[in-house]
């Protein structure tokens, strides 16, 4: 389960861990559930539909797969799996109680989600063999993860017999088994870290598995404060000169170099505010007690070249283990 | 600020005047939509702090369970009810924030709607109680039912509201539509099926039909659940008309000439489909946009020198280093010991790495001391080439993210031309207090990225 607030990019980890888990001829699936098809753009493919896909070859020869999970689908796929219902499920559909059961029924929704991805999980070839050796889910924000993950033990107590009571423990049993790590990225910012801080905290009261941090978009650190505070202090007319003597013009006072040194320094300045304020804020990630991964800022923006890269990293960090 | 829109050129979009559309009294409600993490709740903080500050008689109204609004707020008593935020207002302005409570503010329309014993009856209902404690859409219903309980209350002249941190920014829309079809369904009519549709003559067949999806339902959700639902909705049915009644006039009030709506996104491709998405549905539902507030925009004082040059530029430097010091690796220890205040010239201690550095100095010395002229000394140079060379790299990253964001801005840009832009510079920390949502509040009327 890769989880993160909003904007910290825990799509992209998703996909990034997908493929660096598909390795030596391994099989990944990788599942959307929140109908954004953002699987799809982030590998330039067209809209997934509601069926599992291979969508990338990871480099070694292993696959990853991607299924993006509708809510509508899964539940006439699981009426049909466990009581034959074809023409009773339209006719269900009919009447709005599909999107009842979906869209307004508390957590059912939640529930089939979770549920279609413990089928996963757990389903075998003829062989015996698990089809997929991981599944990794692209979850709700970490706002919502401990609701969305604990939803079946909610439902299992709203269903206190019966088929849903049955399925939603099945799924409960799943996901807190060590089988399952939910993992959660972050950026080195303030409210990305409270909420990571937060989001442990309610996973570990809920009893389900906390994996990893995973920091995300970590910016490379050219200048450290010391050099920052020469250059904007006694260095001023030596930065104009060299950077005159780098062919970027006058280094006269009103000269195009000389003219350069405030933005440059200001910058240098912003830069070094951040730095100070990712070194707090990787001490409070240290301090929650929970390994984490790194994943470096792709100057260029997101790419597929760039998700390979990352995933490349994230192999060499799992495998470091 | 004399008019709404100012068009710059062709290539720019036309500028949102933040400040014109807080200033007209015709504005009644701002709703801030977008798609999470791009910085909604700040910018609605932010406009109530500039509204409040320009005279008006504003509320924030914010969904999101994270409390980040008490927090950029630098308060934490944000309830239900709105309450008044000090030393904000200006000119007779004020502001008052509050945070949604969902389950409250569900069981407040119960107890309104129903008579004490039939509302007890909702509220202990289990299934009543799941539903209100915050499943997938009922953020949404409570913030619209929210929005016109504080519109109808007449206290404020300027109603900000933050929206869910949903899935989809769509959800605000939807999900009040979706609650009105499920209490006008079919669905309802089967549930309720055993005490409403039986005994009516004419109706046998589609009795028949009805009784075998209950015995289905049943099987399905286990007869308890059942119950707890067929319970659920019997109760409420007297007030599914008058939910029915607030949904849509709520909905009616959003299309209405006073509100404005604010797509938020940051300069990410995700957060701008998202927006095109939005800005594309409130068209279809003649909801009116005022415009586009992109936060975290970056800019630079020098945006004259292209990352190409910088780069350039910066390994001429380097490259000084190497060729007048043998190795380059030398110049940039020799100056990460010149800036840490280590003084080549008077080594202080006798320890081993200061010795080496020493040692590495004094070769230096021999080399290059000849070439210095002026009043710098050649290791001053050398400093401050890397020093410089390190400036012009981080302002070429600076260069390559300013290009990157404006594409993904033109992508949007060239899709709905029409749409005014308030583009919000990157702040370099978090916000979480009065001066910072000033700030923001600053940056956001300006509507340009300010400089670095």
């Amino acid at each position: 389960m890769v989880s993160g607030k909003g904007g910290t990019g825990k799509t992209t980890v998703a996909a990034a861990l997908a493929l660096a888990l598909a390795r030596e001829g391994r099989r990944t699936l990788l599942v959307e559930v929140e109908g954004r098809q953002g699987l799809a753009q982030l590998f330039g493919a067209e809209a997934l539909p509601y069926e599992e896909r291979k969508i990338a070859v990871a480099p070694g020869g292993g696959e990853v797969f991607a299924l993006a999970i509708d809510a509508e689908r899964a539940l006439l796929d699981y009426l049909q799996m466990f009581y034959k219902l074809g023409s009773a499920g339209r006719a269900l559909k009919k009447l709005g109680a599909i999107d009842f059961a979906t869209t307004i029924a508390p957590g059912l929704r939640d529930v089939l989600l979770t549920g279609k991805a413990c089928e996963a999980v757990r389903r075998k070839d003829k062989t015996g063999r698990f089809v997929y050796d991981h599944v990794i889910m692209d979850a709700p924000p970490t706002g919502r993860i401990t609701r969305f993950l604990n939803v079946n033990d909610e439902v299992a107590g709203l269903a206190r017999f019966g088929p849903i009571h049955n399925q939603a423990q099945a799924v409960m049993k799943v996901l807190k088994s060590p089988e399952t790590a939910v993992h959660l990225v972050t950026l080195l910012e303030e409210m990305p870290v409270q909420e990571t801080a937060d989001g442990i905290a309610e996973l570990r009261e809920a009893g389900l598995p906390v994996g990893r941090v995973v920091v995300n978009m970590v910016r490379p650190h050219h200048l450290d404060e010391d050099t920052l505070r020469a250059a904007a202090g006694d260095h001023r007319a030596g930065v104009a000169q060299a950077l005159s003597r780098a062919g970027l013009g006058g280094s006269r006072r009103g000269g195009l170099a000389e003219r350069l040194v405030d933005p440059l320094v200001a910058q240098a300045a912003e830069h070094a505010g951040r730095v100070e304020l990712e070194r707090t804020q990787r001490a409070v990630l240290n301090g929650l007690d929970v390994p984490a991964y790194e994943l470096p800022l792709l100057g260029t923006g997101m790419d597929l070249a760039g998700l390979y890269a990352l995933a490349k990293d994230l192999r060499k960090q799992t495998v470091a283990e | 600020m004399s008019e709404g829109v100012d068009t710059v050129g062709l290539d720019t979009p036309p500028r949102l005047a933040v400040d014109r559309l807080l200033d007209d009294p015709e504005t009644r409600i701002i709703v801030c939509c977008g798609s999470g993490g791009v910085g909604k709740t700040t910018t609605a903080a932010a406009l109530g702090v500039r509204a409040a500050g320009r005279g008006r008689k504003a509320v924030v109204l914010t969904i999101d369970p994270a409390r980040r609004l008490a927090q950029s707020m630098g308060i934490d008593s944000l309830d239900n009810t709105p309450r008044k935020v000090d030393s904000v207002g200006a000119d007779g302005g004020e502001l008052h924030a509050m945070m949604l409570d969902m389950k409250r503010t569900f069981d407040e329309i119960v107890e309104a709607h129903a008579d004490g014993e039939r509302a007890q009856a909702i509220l202990a209902n289990p299934f009543y109680q799941s539903l209100s404690a915050g499943f997938a859409g009922t953020q949404e219903y409570m913030a619209m039912e929210k929005l016109g309980q504080l519109r109808a209350r007449d206290d404020w002249d300027l109603i900000i509201v933050d929206t869910p941190p949903s899935r989809s920014a769509l959800d605000f829309l939807d999900a009040p539509k979706r609650l009105g079809s499920f209490l006008d369904g079919k669905f309802i009519r089967v549930l309720m099926a055993p005490a409403k549709v039986g005994g009516r003559a004419g109706m046998k067949f589609l009795n028949v039909g009805m009784s075998m999806m209950t015995g289905t339902l049943s099987k399905l959700m286990g007869a308890s659940l059942l119950k707890d639902v067929q319970t659920f909705v019997a109760a409420m049915d007297t007030m599914f008309g008058g939910f029915r009644t607030r949904a849509d006039a709520t909905f009616r009030l959003l299309q209405a000439p006073g509100t404005a709506f604010l797509v938020v996104a940051a300069p990410e491709p995700d957060a701008l489909r998202e927006a095109a998405y939005f800005v594309e549905r409130l068209a279809a539902e003649s909801m009116p946009l005022a415009g586009l507030v992109l936060n975290r925009v970056h800019g630079s004082g020098a945006d004259q020198l292209s990352a190409e040059r910088a780069l350039a530029a910066a390994e001429n430097l380097e490259e000084g280093c190497i060729v007048d010091q043998e190795s380059g690796k030398a110049g940039l220890r020799d100056a990460a010991a010149e800036a840490a205040g280590t003084s080549a010239e008077t080594p202080e201690t006798g320890s081993p790495t200061a010795a080496r550095d020493t040692a590495e100095v004094d070769t230096y010395d021999e080399d290059g001391a000849h070439q210095a002229d002026g009043t710098d000394t050649a290791d001053d140079a050398i400093t401050v080439d890397v020093i410089t060379a390190g400036l012009l790299r981080l302002h070429a990253e600076r260069m390559q993210v300013i290009a990157r964001e404006r594409r993904t801005r033109d992508r949007f840009t060239s899709l709905h031309p029409e749409v005014a832009v308030a583009e919000v510079a990157a702040l370099p920390g978090d916000v979480h207090d009065l001066a910072g949502l000033r700030a923001i509040g600053e940056r956001l009327a300006a509507g340009v990225p300010a400089g670095a």
